[in-house]
């Protein structure tokens, strides 16, 4: 019965986003206010029968109904509530309908927003229903999660273990929130080509930014859980699928500044509707690199070349739709802004080149293998190393300006006030390089550079800020202090796990010890412990430093009858200035188990400052939000 | 010119600089930093030198696993025609067990042995690297269905 309720549901989704697609392009002609109003009960009949349609799909799998072949497959009923219910976007049909249900939430909010008026709200819900509608349709022809199985088996095959994981739950809904917000933008942009609109960013700002703060935390959260969950104590492996989720952020991220100076002054307006259709593109082809099958990790879920090609053809007709629309109306949308050479808008100029440029680094890396395989059969992997050469250089670059930008004025900038003004800062970056060369072990230029950048992000964020006179300029200002102290917050946290890390590996029996960077870890033996839908081999270990007990820890290794599986469970002690990482390996001889211990400096930094950067997207937003009411009063826009 | 032909000029020629800067450590990291997948067959054909880098791929022999001390570990990969003796020393994947795919990482030691500084396994029943799928294809040793 919920499978005929899901589908039915899906179908009517189906009907109204051909109707939303249909109205919201009828309603671009400025007499339709008829069609304009269609589209938007469209967009809220969207959200609701989506939403039913995710709802029961949540339900048949609450309840464990394996008359459902997506839950047979990816359930068990012993499985945790939790992860009965974030299990349903750990399979592809249901993270696909996850997809659309996120799809249909921004539809719904742009069709509640009306910013930038109707005409262009009506366009973009045009190109959200279509989006919707290709999306919709490739659930239905290729991916329906609502697939019957008769008989019903009395047991399901259970999740990925690996997934079984709070990180793991939230990580999926808080990426398509970003990947799938860059949609509105991107839909925003296509509206504003097609009613020949020059001012659409502002209208488009929210979305971006909640795109944006969405994309920054589901990055760190599925660092955060490589980091805890795959005992490499490593957080960041340039695998290809961290990859697809990195290049939209980094577009998305000079979406951002370009869209504020073409917002404030009318500059870079082609650019900045480019880049609104690259950093959805990118959102695009990360779906196809992850869920195709292409890429081989825990992300992809099925091998079916079938669903590879539907998805090829959806960025092909995106992609190619939308840049030949740019090529057919971005030029009347020519401006005549100018600016000076010491300007914001120079700054942010530079912002995006340096961002451009990183993310071309990054794409080359991950496409650059599959194009190989693919035309020649030889079979090549891209690794840290290529990135430390490309990335690293490109990105400490563009962080060593980041404090100018603020600093300078719309169309002509001092640069040489800017300069006096963050002397202090420079001191104390200055200060910052020489002790670590001083006062670290082992000395590296590398890392005193990493640490000055890092501490000039910070004290030039906060010198700047209490530069700004009154209160208002003051809150203003705080988004980007934030956004850029927190990418220094973060810096520290890489830097400093990077070049200072220890390790130890030994295979240790009860009562051995081993040291690691002044602490002494005594093994004292493994437990076998019963869990839910598990069972774990949990070591105890207990950490001593000048000789007393400061902890006790307890690494696990866990084993999922239900799904065959094994995973590791990580004891991480944490100080913020440095985390003690230990993973339990396998059991040598009876009794004898490898242990893996890391001391990681300042790892606690790179999560924390992903989060000081999300703060900043939400000051950002609560501002503007604000501004752009206030003005609204001011101007008193015309009734329609 | 005006002011917004040189403005234009000058974003155009900022950016074919970062381009050209880009794409030049873009070209010097790719010819480095490479690594190549070989199966054990691979291996002997290509007479791979001693101390560079690549992946290896295949299954790990039955009865091949011996532990030593302090972590170490010794293993034949094999894709069924030839077969490659692989030291390392860590921790193995969970799913590490005799007759499964299996990748490491590393290079050849002076004796011929891989040494390996990274292993991987397949990190579900039903899964398998698709590069040992390959090799395993190439070798005339794959069953469908397997």
């Amino acid at each position: 019965m919920t499978g005929e309720i899901g589908e039915l549901a899906l179908c009517l989704s189906l009907a109204l986003s051909l109707v939303m697609t249909a109205s919201g392009f009828a309603g671009t002609r400025a007499e339709a206010a008829v069609a304009r109003s269609v589209a938007n009960g469209a967009a809220n009949g969207l959200l609701v029968f989506v939403a039913l349609a995710f709802g029961a799909l949540v339900y048949a799998s609450i309840v464990s109904d394996f008359s459902l072949l997506n839950v047979a497959q990816n359930s068990h009923t012993l499985k945790p509530l939790i992860y009965k219910i974030s299990g349903v976007w750990g399979n592809h049909e249901g993270s696909m309908l996850l997809w659309v249900l996120v799809l249909a939430i921004y539809s719904a909010a742009i069709a509640a927003s009306k910013r930038g008026g109707a005409r262009l709200t009506s366009a973009a819900l045009g190109v959200q229903g279509l989006l919707a509608l290709a999306f919709l349709a490739f659930i239905l022809l290729t991916s329906n999660p609502f697939v019957r199985l008769d008989p019903p088996p009395f047991e399901g095959a259970g999740l990925n273990p690996l997934l079984q994981d709070f990180g793991l739950a939230v990580h999926p809904p808080m990426l398509y929130a970003g990947y799938v917000g860059l949609s509105a933008t991107f839909a925003y942009a296509a509206a504003a080509l097609i009613i020949k609109e020059r001012d659409w960013a502002r209208a488009a700002r929210p979305f971006m930014l909640t795109a944006w703060i969405a994309l920054t935390l589901g990055i760190a959260l599925g660092s955060w859980w490589a980091y805890y969950e795959l005992g490499w104590g490593g957080f960041w492996f340039w695998d290809p699928v961290e990859n697809a989720s990195l290049m939209p952020w980094l577009v998305a991220t000079a979406l951002l500044h370009s869209a504020l100076a073409t917002e404030r002054t009318g500059a870079f307006r082609s650019w900045t509707l480019l880049l609104a259709i690259a950093s959805f593109s990118l959102s695009l082809i990360g779906t196809f690199l992850v869920r195709s099958g292409v890429l081989s990790s825990v992300h992809s879920f099925a091998n079916d070349p079938e669903r590879g090609v539907f998805i090829l053809a959806m960025i092909v007709g995106a992609i190619g739709g939308a840049l030949a629309l740019f090529a057919w109306r971005a030029p009347s949308l020519q401006s005549g802004a100018s600016f000076e050479p010491a300007s914001r808008e120079t700054a942010l100029l530079l912002n995006n080149v340096f961002l451009a440029a990183a993310a071309a680094t990054v794409f080359v890396g991950t496409l650059y293998p599959l194009a190989l395989d693919a035309l020649t059969g030889t079979k090549i992997s891209v690794g840290p190393p290529y990135f430390a050469i490309t990335f690293a250089p490109i990105f400490i670059a563009l962080l060593v300006l980041v404090p100018f930008g603020p600093r300078l004025s719309w169309r002509k900038g001092d640069l040489v006030a800017s300069f006096r003004l963050l002397a202090p800062a420079l001191g104390i970056a200055l200060v910052v390089a020489i002790a670590i060369l001083a006062f670290t072990a082992p000395r590296t230029l590398f890392g005193a550079g990493a640490f000055a950048v890092a501490a000039w992000l910070i004290a030039s964020s906060i010198v700047d800020l209490r530069a700004r006179g009154s209160q208002a300029l003051k809150t203003r200002a705080l988004a980007s202090m934030l956004a850029h102290a927190g990418l220094g917050v973060t810096l520290l946290g890489v830097a400093g796990t990077t070049l200072w890390r220890s390790e130890a590996l030994e295979v240790l029996g009860p009562g051995e010890t081993t040291a690691i960077a002044g602490y002494t870890l005594r093994f004292d033996g493994v437990k076998a412990v019963k869990g839910p839908n598990y069972d774990a081999a949990r070591a105890t270990i207990t950490v001593l430093a000048d000789g007393r007990t400061i902890a006790v820890m307890h690494p696990e290794k866990r084993i999922y009858p239900a799904e065959g599986q094994d995973t590791v469970e990580t004891a991480i002690r944490t100080t913020v200035i440095s985390d003690l990482y230990l993973a339990l390996g396998d059991e040598r001889e009876k009794g004898r188990w490898v242990v893996r211990a890391y001391v990681n400096p300042l790892a606690p930094l790179i999560w924390l400052g992903a989060l000081v950067m999300a703060l900043g997207g939400f000051a950002a937003l609560w501002s503007h939000v604000r501004i752009t009411r206030a003005s609204d009063v001011a101007v008193a826009e015309p009734a329609e | 010119m005006t002011v917004k032909q040189r403005r234009r000029i000058a974003f155009v020629a900022a950016l074919i600089l970062a381009s050209a800067g880009a794409a030049a450590l873009v070209l010097t990291a790719l010819k480095d930093n490479v690594l190549y997948f070989y199966s054990p067959s691979d291996v002997r054909a290509k007479n791979v030198q001693p101390g560079i880098a690549f992946r290896i791929g295949g299954l790990v022999a039955e009865h091949s696993v011996h532990h030593g001390a302090n972590a170490g570990v010794n293993f034949t990969v094999t894709d069924g025609r030839t077969a490659l003796p692989v030291s390392y020393h860590g921790v193995l994947p969970a799913l590490f067990r005799e007759g499964q795919g299996v990748v490491a990482l590393g290079a050849l030691d002076a004796a011929g042995t891989f040494d390996a500084t990274e292993v991987l396994a397949k990190h579900d029943e039903r899964y398998m690297p698709p590069e040992v799928v390959d090799a395993l294809k190439r070798a005339g040793r794959w069953k469908e269905g397997q």
